[in-house]
């Protein structure tokens, strides 16, 4: 069985933002780490080879400059098998619908793939548009927000996903190839291994480019984009410090307060 | 071309997703601009009672597909219908809730379309001709403006209760036009097996009033006074990943950058300290009341208003007091 994780790099999560005129975004010393909901994906494929008694190869992929090979070196520090970047200056700009093609295009190249696992959404862009945009496009089953995947059967090519939506969970029943979108609660992240890190740091990454993985130029970057970005800036900020209720009995507080609220008629 | 607007109204068993109406009044205020028609696509089974309401609250059309393969909601089945009809029909925007199942079916739409699709917009506007959407990034710390300066229709997906919800006029008249799925059940691979409905329905996104807990109630019958508040104000109860990873309350109620993002009228705070991360999911409440001991904890800064002392003592004593105003 042949799983292929997605993962890219965001700035960590704690990271204070600032942005310039221009629309750049710093994060100052912050280090730059894996999305953190992509280690969901991760740790679901290496329980996935487990069960298989290792049976399974796991190859993760980033589509970025440099810095992505942070995400992949996480991933194969957790365990996974190898790691590709696929980067070609023509791909900067692109949108999601550029972005879930070059990672379909990728995965078509490898031609054996069973399964593909994605973290919910980036923690940076936050759209979660890519992981139903490359099942759409490859024509593989399209399982997102899948918070347990009940039963995976290599042989019969089928898989039986819960996926969380609004009102509970929708069971899913639909044959491999799939796709499947995780979403914390689907299991608990490893950290990765001392050995791990020792094998990630020496680990070598291939890097693909547009035309190893036969794209279209018009199909990626700006050129092959839907949505343009057109400015970043910082939400107004709050009124400040809160307004503390403080009155000689807890009875008396919460009668303030209620007014307060239903003056702002919000019960 | 034309300059019609399509909105995707989502239903679960008959009921309407609360950002499809959202979006059809978001449809209603663009068209003033545009021109054109406020198109809604129902699909379903036994739904055509809805398309009356779609016109009510603001629909001149309503495209309605009544058939059993589309009874639950499938990517394949729906995003097929739906390409094809903005296909046909070639309206110049798509518009739909950001639920689980609208940012499913947002982005395949317009992969199937070759078009942009720009997810959990707070804001929609033209500016110079051009229709530019607000939306939050990076957890929220910060906004960006966005654009589909070319390719048409062009899909947005609305974050719930960001867009006001218009009042329905039951007076108002539509076209209800009748349409056929494209897929048949035999050429749809996913097959649903089973639903499992949340109990005590939680549905933070759609909620009013959120009364939420953190590591400061305790323990799992900590969330005993936060649900006895929240039934109260009739509030879906919410929590801190603190709360969640201690094993104390399902994962469904989390709050924040890994659970959900919420935008209620009233957000109450309890025993919550304000992680920036618990922060990305409830910063754009209307008003935040926090609860907690402790006065420096950084909940205050984002607070409208905060009680400092004991959630024990006033949690109990707010939904002793809400029951006497509010005759509950
Ligand atoms: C990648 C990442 C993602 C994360 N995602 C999320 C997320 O989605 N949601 C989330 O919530 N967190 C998230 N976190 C965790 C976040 O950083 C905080 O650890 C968490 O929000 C803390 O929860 P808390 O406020 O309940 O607990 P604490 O920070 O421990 O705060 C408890 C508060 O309760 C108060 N208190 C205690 N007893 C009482 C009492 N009797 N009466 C009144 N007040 C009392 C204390 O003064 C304190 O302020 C994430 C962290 C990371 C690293
Ligand atoms: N450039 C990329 N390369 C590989 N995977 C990506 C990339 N961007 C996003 N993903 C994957 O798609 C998921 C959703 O991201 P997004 O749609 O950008 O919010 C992430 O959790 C990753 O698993």
């Amino acid at each position: 069985m042949h799983i292929v994780v997605c993962t890219k790099q965001t700035p960590d999560s704690a990271a204070k933002l600032t942005v310039d005129a221009a629309g750049n975004v710093s994060w100052g010393d912050s280090p730059i780490v894996i999305n953190p909901w992509d280690e969901y994906a991760v740790e679901e494929a290496l329980l996935i080879k487990e069960r298989l008694g290792g049976n399974a190869r796991v190859t993760v992929i980033s589509m970025g400059p440099e810095a992505a090979l942070e995400a992949l070196k996480h991933a194969i520090a957790m365990g996974a098998d190898e790691g590709i970047r696929i980067w070609d200056p023509i791909f900067e700009g692109s949108d999601t619908l550029a972005t879930s093609y070059v990672l379909a295009k990728a995965i078509e190249k490898m031609g054996d793939v069973d399964l593909v696992l994605f973290g919910k959404s980036a923690i940076d862009s936050q759209t979660g548009q890519i992981p139903v945009e490359v099942a759409y496009r490859l024509g593989f089953s399209p399982l997102t927000y899948v918070i347990k995947i009940a039963e995976l059967d290599p042989a019969g090519k089928t898989i039986i996903a819960e996926r969380l939506l609004e009102q509970g969970r929708q069971v899913v029943k639909a044959p491999l190839p799939a796709v499947v979108g995780t979403i914390k609660g689907i299991n608990e992240p490893r950290y990765p291994s001392f050995m791990g890190i020792r094998k990630a740091t020496r680990a070598q990454y291939p890097v693909w480019s547009a035309t190893d993985i036969g794209a279209d130029p018009a199909k990626v970057g700006a050129a092959g984009s839907g949505v343009r970005w057109t400015r970043i800036f910082s939400p107004p900020t709050r009124e400040g410090k809160a307004e503390i209720i403080q009155a000689e009995t807890v009875e008396e507080t919460v009668r303030i307060l209620v007014d307060k609220l239903m003056a702002e008629k919000v019960i | 071309m034309s300059n019609d607007i399509f909105v995707w109204i989502e239903q679960f068993n008959g009921q309407v997703a609360g950002p499809s109406w959202e979006a059809i009044g978001a449809a209603r205020t663009l068209s003033q601009t545009l021109g054109g028609q406020v198109c809604a696509c129902i699909f379903g089974q036994g739904v055509e009672a809805l398309a009356k309401d779609a016109i009510a609250y603001g629909a001149d059309k309503v495209f309605l597909a009544d058939d059993p393969t589309l009874a639950d909601f499938r990517l394949e089945p729906y995003t097929a219908l739906m390409a094809e009809l903005a296909r046909q029909h070639q309206p110049a925007l798509i518009l739909m809730g950001a639920t689980a199942r609208g940012r499913d079916l947002g982005p395949a739409v317009a992969v199937d379309l070759e078009t942009g699709c720009v997810a959990d917009c707070t804001a929609l506007e033209f500016q110079d001709g051009q229709l530019v959407a607000t939306r939050p990034i990076y957890a929220g710390k910060l906004l960006c403006t966005c654009t589909v300066p070319e390719r048409r229709p062009a899909v947005f997906t609305l974050r719930s209760r960001a867009f006001p919800k218009p009042e329905p006029d039951p007076s108002r008249t539509g076209e209800i036009i009748q349409v056929a799925p494209i897929l048949k059940e035999e050429d749809i691979p996913s097959k649903v097996t089973g639903f499992q409905e949340t109990v005590g329905g939680v549905n933070l996104a759609d909620a009013a009033i959120i009364v939420s807990g953190g590591r400061g109630v305790g323990g799992p019958e900590g969330f005993e006074p936060i649900r006895e508040l929240a039934r109260t104000l009739k509030a879906a109860v919410g929590a801190s990943r603190a709360a969640v990873d201690a094993g104390w309350i399902p994962y469904e109620h989390q709050v924040g950058q890994t659970g959900k993002t919420v935008s209620p009228d009233l957000y109450i705070a309890c025993g919550i300290s304000g992680a920036i991360q618990h922060q990305a999911g409830m910063r754009t409440s209307k008003v935040i009341v926090a609860i907690n001991k402790d006065p420096e904890a950084p909940i205050f800064q984002l607070a409208r208003y905060g009680i400092v002392g004991d959630l024990f003592k006033y949690v109990p004593a707010l939904a002793e007091e809400l029951k006497k105003r509010l005759g509950a």
